[in-house]
């Protein structure tokens, strides 16, 4: 209330009731939280509209879907993996326990790179089976969707390395645990994406 | 959670060099220049575009070399520098870098080597662009909103390369948008001051908040658009393009939706006119409450429209689009939304005439600027409700009635507000004043001749002179009369034009050789103000940063020893830097 009156008339008896906490509107969130939550948003953004646009193109007589290798669901299990590994790094980072997140950490980075090289591997399946980018229109949105996410995995993989690397290094956590906590959100966000996109890519 | 001492107590990134200071450096007051500087550069060569347009269309076949493919080209190239690359990149990376950390009371953006980037991924960009102009075939002549499946297609000008780089330049833009909005809205959110609540906030940190809200989220549609249609032109793909026999040869697209790639491109494109509006909203309100010595009228209200006209701005842009053929009810429901969103337009303008009114108005050259502002704004507005309307868009769309409200709406009002806020800032970022005559002089030749060349354009625009034509002889429905007003305006335009050189004199003389500002010149209520040093030293504040006790606008406070009260300025009874008495 008292900030209320501070916004309308400055004049007003209000004048001497000053609130100047500031904690109205304010998270009690590191910065890196809450800038990496409004990025996970502007993805939000990208692939909800990707997704709007694979379903009206969808629509059309030409669409042809796709026949998805088993592969697929090898990679997706091998994501979930991941993220798995990401989990278990935070809470051992919790828990200042840096052998485990050492161990963990590392898997989780390496079932992701498994799985980019796994995705990889669908790409040359169906393409050795005539699926080109070009015939249709199915076909372009499938390496579309699936190289703008592996793209930000990548992205993600960067600054995993980067973690990783200070982590061995410094052989302490410390600072590390924010950035192991961020790649573990990251993480979990972009396997929600996938399993989205392939839930919506089995549609017919 | 007291969240002040947290930022406080964050370190500061010095610069130890030359080099870190100025060119790679993360200052956001360095980096807003570095924005704004390339921003005007790129401006200026767009600017020389559209007197060759101009030429061409008043004095037509003056100039050999330039035919109907370069003419599309400078059309395109005009378009998408001005919207993108000039008001988009100045507006948030040029006043959005300088203005937020300052008028906020923070130290720097919360991410300053994430803010570095954005500045070198938009200069990229730039040089992406450039580099169009440079290759075989030349920069794409597309048109700025690029429709496939023309844009793609052999027979459009830069088709070859020219598309290629301009989507690659694109996609980078919005990389550097992201980054460095991902910075603002962080700022504004996690590092206001001690006291700066978000209803204290000045309405231009207000503008460009909701500004960057709306590129954070519309921004990822072009870039979609933008990828997929690289898809199309480099690997064959057929998202947007159907079966087409292009010169006579049967290509292999198939199926593709071209209105497709339109819905997304206006989904980006329509919040766009408002990623430019919105922070020409902010600055201009805190210019006129400045300079009329008066508080902004009805605060929260204003802060209200602009959020609403955010949120409103993703739900209108199918009136982009009414002759590319939809559903009537699409039709009717966008013509709704459009209508709707010109209420908290209108609210705004009512509330910057309200100001003004009994105000002791000082006509300084940033109030003409914005009082300038105000009518362009509200001719362009006008229009544009026409425009909104099914009925009259359809024979209105393609003429030069549709080139008169976009300019005056989105091209002369929010680059007013630009200058506006440049003469208004420039003493604080240099320390010197803008020389005023030659300011008065750019703001008359600029405000006059901006008329001359668009409300022409609206009687143009009404006997069916359609745009994007390269010359308009031997039409039996354009008398020739027009071809007067053509080269009325085309005069106009060069004279228009060549002020602007007057401005970047006064700019560059001023910088040097203007007459010392002192600290706060316009005597103004906001943070920025009240700096210790001017221009502000690295970490703007000083040892502590300051406390909010009060609102941005504590103009003409009845009883109040001067006729204004800085935003920090404790009340009687407080001890400053204290917590309250009372």
């Amino acid at each position: 209330m008292r900030t209320r009156h501070q916004s309308k008339k400055t004049w007003t008896p209000a004048v001497g009731m000053i609130d100047i906490s500031n904690h109205r509107f304010s998270f009690s969130l590191a910065n890196e939280k809450f800038g990496l939550r409004i990025f996970l948003a502007v993805i939000t953004s990208l692939f909800l509209l990707l997704m709007i646009s694979y379903q009206i193109r969808m629509k059309l007589s030409d669409w042809d879907s796709l026949p998805f290798p088993g592969l697929l669901w090898i990679n997706t299990a091998v994501l979930i993996l991941s993220c798995i590994g990401f989990q278990w790094a935070k809470i051992a980072a919790n828990q200042n326990n840096i052998t485990r997140v050492k161990i963990t950490l590392l898997g989780g980075g390496l079932f992701t790179w498994l799985f980019l090289f796994g995705q990889m591997l669908v790409w040359k399946q169906l393409n050795n089976m005539g699926f080109y980018l070009q015939t249709n229109p199915a076909n372009s949105f499938f390496y579309l969707m699936t190289a703008l996410h592996g793209l930000h995995l990548l992205g993600g993989l960067i600054v995993w390395c980067k973690t990783s690397i200070q982590l061995f290094r410094d052989k302490k956590i410390g600072d590390l645990s924010l950035s192991i906590e961020l790649l573990t959100i990251y993480w979990h966000f972009l396997l929600a994406v996938w399993l989205v996109m392939f839930t919506m890519m089995q549609l017919k | 959670m007291a969240h002040v001492p947290y930022q406080e107590a964050l370190p500061l990134h010095e610069p130890k060099s030359f080099w870190t200071r100025y060119v790679w450096s993360q200052d956001h007051k360095v980096i807003a220049i570095q924005y704004t500087l390339t921003a005007v550069a790129v401006g200026l060569v767009a600017l020389v575009m559209s007197w060759l347009m101009r030429l061409q269309i008043g004095f037509p076949g003056s100039f050999s070399f330039i035919d109907p493919s370069t003419y599309y080209q400078l059309v395109t190239m005009h378009g998408m520098i001005m919207v993108i690359y000039l008001l988009t990149a100045i507006f948030l990376g040029g006043f959005g870098n300088f203005l937020i950390p300052l008028m906020v009371g923070a130290r720097d953006m919360v991410f300053p080597f994430v803010n570095m980037l954005s500045y070198w991924a938009y200069l990229l960009s730039v040089l992406v662009l450039m580099a169009s102009f440079f290759v075989p075939g030349g920069p794409t002549g597309a048109g700025w909103t690029l429709y496939p499946p023309q844009a793609i297609l052999p027979g459009t000008p830069g088709s070859d390369s020219g598309i290629v780089l301009m989507l690659v330049s694109l996609i980078l833009f919005i990389v550097a948008a992201t980054m460095g909005g991902l910075n603002y809205v962080t700022t504004v959110i996690q590092a206001r001051t001690y006291g700066m609540t978000m209803m204290r906030l000045p309405l231009s940190v207000w503008g460009i908040f909701m500004a960057t809200i709306l590129a954070l989220l519309a921004f990822p549609a072009l870039f979609v658009g933008g990828v997929m249609m690289l898809f199309d032109r480099l690997l064959g793909s057929s998202f947007f393009m159907p079966a087409v026999v292009s010169m006579g040869k049967m290509l292999d697209y198939q199926g593709g939706s071209p209105v497709l790639f339109q819905h997304i491109f206006w989904f980006f494109g329509h919040p766009e006119v408002y990623i430019v509006a919105l922070p020409a909203f902010g600055i201009v309100s805190d210019i006129i409450s400045t300079h009329a010595r008066k508080n902004i009228f009805g605060y929260r209200i204003m802060v209200w429209a602009i959020v609403s006209i955010g949120v409103l701005s993703f739900i209108v842009w199918a009136h982009h689009m009414y002759v590319s053929g939809m559903n009537p009810y699409f039709g009717f429901f966008f013509a709704i939304t459009t209508l709707i969103i010109a209420v908290p337009t209108a609210i705004k303008v009512y509330n910057w005439v309200l100001t003004l009114w009994q105000g002791n108005i000082h006509m300084t050259v940033p109030m003409l600027f914005a009082v300038a502002f105000v009518s362009t704004f509200t001719i362009g507005g006008i229009t544009g409700l026409f425009l909104g309307n099914v009925v009259i868009d359809l024979p209105l769309s393609d003429t030069y009635f549709v080139v008169a409200h976009f300019h005056m709406v989105m091209g002369v009002s929010p680059i007013l507000v630009v200058f506006g806020g440049i003469y208004h800032w420039f003493p604080k970022i240099t320390g010197r004043m803008l020389n005023d005559t030659l300011g008065q002089i750019h703001f008359w030749l600029t405000f006059l001749g901006t008329y001359a060349i668009y409300f022409p354009m609206h009687y143009l625009g009404f006997i069916g002179m359609p745009r994007r034509y390269y010359a308009y002889e031997g039409y039996q429905f354009i008398p020739e009369s027009a071809q007067d007003l053509n080269v009325f305006i085309t005069i106009s335009a060069l004279m228009v034009g060549a002020a602007q050189f007057i401005f970047l004199y006064n700019l560059a003389w001023s910088a040097f050789k203007g007459k010392p500002a002192g600290s706060n010149p316009w005597n103004a209520t906001t943070l920025e103000w009240q700096t210790p040093d001017t221009p502000p030293s690295h970490g703007n504040w000083g040892d502590r940063l300051p406390i909010v006790y009060r609102w941005a606008y504590d103009y003409s406070v009845p009883g109040a020893e001067k006729d204004f009260i800085p935003q920090n300025q404790p009340p009687a009874g407080e001890n400053p830097g204290g917590a309250a008495t009372t």
